[in-house]
């Protein structure tokens, strides 16, 4: 889907950008890693052309993004940022419809399309003729989710899309973005300085230091394989937070006993990483979990410590560094 | 002896016509500057946005054109843009670049640099970035540019009646020549309101909020350009001969009124400050001014005088006006002063105020090359006791009499000098005078008479038998109603006169005013 080869971005002397190259494919959702000043935004940035490259191509299926106009390039690629961005001298219903404006849909598919997502972000319709000042934080980021996804674009830039909220706002978000199923079908590149952040919303991580990547791959593998000591050191600090969310039930599956009585609670995906199962068993107190693999459609039903042993049995079979 | 008092109501009444005009002029002065500045300087602002490297170099300029006096810079645009209209709209919309320009810029680039990003990044063009973005929210700092400049420009815009243009101005530098507080307040009160009006309409157009802002955009240009044409209004009616006349002619007895009133004479009138008047004739746009008979630019420009055959103009002799305390305090500077009595002959002055005015050499030159020729000069005696303090009005022979007064008290008595040359009009000299910031100064009989005294018609009549009886009425009048003496007159008589191209005078037959009145009425 998305293909970066050997990009190159130099401010003044110091390079931001050192020749990195990735790929991401469809649906998908990468995340860009690292502290501040590591060339992560300047990278997604050369995405949509708000900075050009210096060298290096970007192919976004299998076209290169830096033959077309940049105006028609970004019209198709939604773009989310910290602080919003929102027209304070736009209405929210305007806001949201800025893009499809640029596109030049008529009124009705407009009207149709934002009230649509309105409801999918959980703002009442009382909040289209509201100025973006008026709004809360929360709220705001929203609007600017909406209108980067009202012309459903393919590709999604994330841009530290919630630095700028507080913890609470930030995981109630955090867990609607996943929720939201026009992002399930996205590929999206999400910028963040916050490690729980990356974990928890990307299929891929790629952790940046000093204008290069230092290591892409699944949570798990930047948890249990890091390719050195730079990468074990930026994840220690949380690392059993991460772990836990790193690890998903599938890749215990093996470890956890057959069968098992039925329960009548509800089924947790097996897809759903380790820390959603802990946290499913505060709420049915001392019983048992059904957990249901959809790819082998089989159903495991298991206690609290059965999945404390599969944890350790699979933590045991990791290298240790 | 002395008229009732005249009111300021009164006098609006009379005048509303005029004042009608002047305000119209003084609003389509202000607004057609306005437009064409925010026409020039709004794209500026915009582009220096854009290349950041030459925003310094665009504000500087356009610091450095609002730090030049205003009343230096229309006497810049005479040269370039002769009188009347365009030099006073050029010269009033250079004023308001700089507020407009430094204003658009400022607020472009306070546009908070998230949203302009969020912008771009949706796939907004370039222009739709500026129309759509950085304007609309960077128009309420825009506004307030723009409401300074109409502030400035109403203000100085009553500066623009000195260069022909009109506006209120006419009234207030009128009232100030003439000693006419009616007058003055006729110009400055409306010119006053007109600022704080525009002030107050502009600051509720900045506080509408975001959407109301865009409507009222869109109405903007209309508004000015309509604003604009009021200019053009009283200027559609004119003649066949345009007349130029300072604005103390126009309010005299002696002057623009006499000829209405004496004369019947009704003609295109524009007003002028002096000081551009004998060329602006030189270069036909005007064809008849009211000049001094002993001008030294009517004989530099080829100029006749017109013959007053019904005698509206009283003579104007020379002599020194002083304090009595000031004769009492230095007991030597009666007989000095009178040194120079009856030296002076009218062809001698203007020979005099040709050589300052037309060959441009200095004043204190001129005195002393006379004073020379005529073996009065004596070297600086280097006095110490006492300084003599020496006024003169703004115009050339004044300074060149103040000149030859300070050579003759220090050559001939121990007394130093200090002078105060260029003080405005007969008023604020003469207030100078009477408020002891001075102690003489050069008056001429009929302005002392007309303008200071304010005689009534009828005693004008009866004095205008001999140059004498207007001298003796003066001076006996000055002495009782204000201590001050009148000494030996110098000699010459520079009474106002209506002047002519001579060629254009030759070719329209026109030798006398009355001429003049029979060659306008025909068709």
């Amino acid at each position: 889907m998305i293909k970066v080869e050997r990009l190159v971005k130099t401010f003044c002397t110091t390079k931001a950008v050192d020749g990195i190259s990735f790929e991401v494919a469809e649906g998908e959702t990468l995340a860009l890693l690292g502290t501040s000043g590591c060339g992560k935004t300047t990278t997604l940035k050369m995405l949509n052309r708000l900075i050009e490259p210096d060298s290096g191509t970007i192919s976004i299926n299998n076209k290169n993004i830096l033959e077309a106009p940049p105006e028609t390039l970004r019209r198709g690629i939604g773009y989310v940022l910290q602080n919003n961005g929102l027209f304070p001298h736009y209405t929210v219903a305007e806001n949201i419809a800025i893009v499809p404006q640029l596109l030049k849909w008529d009124k009705v598919k407009t009207d149709k399309r934002v009230s649509e997502l309105l409801d999918k972000l959980h703002l009442g319709k009382e909040h289209l003729k509201a100025y973006p000042n008026e709004l809360s934080g929360g709220q705001q980021q929203r609007i600017g989710l909406a209108r980067a996804l009202v012309a459903d674009p393919p590709v999604l830039l994330m841009d530290e899309p919630f630095g700028a909220l507080d913890n609470v706002t930030r995981s109630k978000i955090h867990s609607e973005f996943k929720a939201l199923d026009e992002l399930k079908r996205k590929t999206i590149i999400l910028v963040t300085h916050d490690v729980q952040e990356a974990f928890e919303l990307a299929d891929r991580i790629a952790l940046m230091d000093k204008g290069k990547i230092v290591q892409i791959g699944r949570p798990a593998e930047l948890l249990f394989k890091p390719a050195n000591e730079f990468v074990s050191g930026f994840l220690n600090e949380q690392r059993l937070q991460l772990e836990f969310k790193a690890i998903k039930i599938t890749d215990l599956w093996e470890h956890l006993p057959e069968g098992g009585r039925k329960t009548n609670t509800s089924s947790l995906s097996a897809d759903a990483d380790f820390w959603s199962a802990l946290e499913q068993f505060k709420f049915i107190k001392g019983e048992n979990l059904n957990i249901l693999n959809q790819q082998s459609k089989e159903i495991k039903n298991i206690s609290f410590e059965a999945l404390m042993a599969a944890y350790s049995q699979y933590k045991h079979l990791q290298p240790h560094d | 002896m002395i008229e009732p008092q005249q009111t300021l109501w009164d006098f609006m009444g009379q005048q509303a016509d005029k004042l009608g005009v002047q305000t119209l002029q003084h609003i389509g002065l202000t607004f057609i500057s306005l437009f064409i500045a925010v026409l020039i300087g709004l794209p500026l602002g915009i582009y220096i946005t854009r290349k950041k490297s030459l925003s310094g170099l665009v504000l500087g300029i356009a610091g450095i054109l609002q730090t030049i006096p205003s009343i230096a810079l229309l006497g810049f645009m005479i040269p370039l843009l002769g009188i009347g209209a365009k030099p006073a709209i050029v010269a009033l919309l250079l004023y308001a670049l700089l507020p407009i320009i430094r204003n658009t810029y400022t607020g472009i680039t306070g546009v908070d640099a998230t949203v302009k990003e969020a912008a771009v990044a949706m796939g907004m063009s370039k222009w739709q970035v500026l129309f759509k973005v950085e304007l609309p929210l960077a128009m309420p700092v825009i506004l307030a540019g723009i409401r300074t400049a109409t502030v400035i420009n109403v203000g100085v815009a009553t500066l623009a009646s000195y260069i022909a243009a009109g506006g209120l101005g006419e009234f207030i530098f009128g009232g100030i020549s003439l000693n006419n507080t009616n007058m003055i307040l006729a110009g400055a009160i409306p010119a006053a309101l007109l600022a704080i009006i525009f002030d107050f309409l502009l600051s509720l157009v900045q506080k509408l909020n975001f959407k109301k802002i865009k409507g009222a955009v869109k109405i903007a240009p209309v508004l000015l350009l309509v604003l604009s044409c009021l200019y053009f209004i009283p200027s559609a009616y004119g003649g066949k001969l345009t007349a130029g006349f300072t604005p103390e002619f126009m309010g005299r007895q002696d002057g623009n009124l006499g000829l209405q009133s004496k004369y019947g004479l009704k003609i295109h009138t524009i007003v002028i400050s002096d000081a551009v008047m004998y060329k602006a004739a030189q270069e036909k746009e005007l064809d008849v001014i009211s000049g001094y008979s002993t001008d030294g630019r009517l004989k530099a420009y080829n100029l006749i005088v017109l013959d007053d055959d019904k005698k509206i103009f009283p003579p104007y002799y020379a002599a020194p006006v002083v304090r009595e305390d000031a004769l009492r305090k230095f007991p030597e500077l009666e007989k000095t002063l009178n040194l120079l009595a009856g030296f002076i002959t009218d062809s001698i002055m203007t020979e005099l105020n040709y050589k300052t005015d037309y060959l441009h050499q200095s004043p204190e030159r001129v005195a002393k090359d006379f004073l020379v020729a005529k073996k009065l000069y004596r070297a600086d005696k280097g006095g110490k006791e006492g300084v003599v303090r020496i006024g003169s009005k703004i115009f050339g022979e004044q300074y060149i009499l103040a000149s030859m007064y300070t050579m003759l008290i220090k050559g001939y008595t121990n007394y130093n000098v200090a002078t105060k040359t260029g003080l405005g009009g007969t008023k604020i000299v003469f207030d100078a005078l009477t408020n002891d910031q001075i102690d003489f100064y050069p008056e001429y009989t009929g302005t002392g008479l007309l303008a200071i005294l304010q005689a009534a018609p009828k005693t004008v009549t009866q004095l205008q038998t001999s140059k004498d009886s207007t001298y003796n009425y003066v001076a006996r009048e000055f002495e009782k109603r204000y201590q001050l003496k009148w000494l030996k007159p110098i000699g010459f008589n520079n009474a106002y006169a209506l002047m002519m191209r001579e060629k254009q005078a030759n070719e329209l037959h026109i030798k006398t005013i009355s001429n003049l009145k029979r060659y306008l009425d025909s068709k």
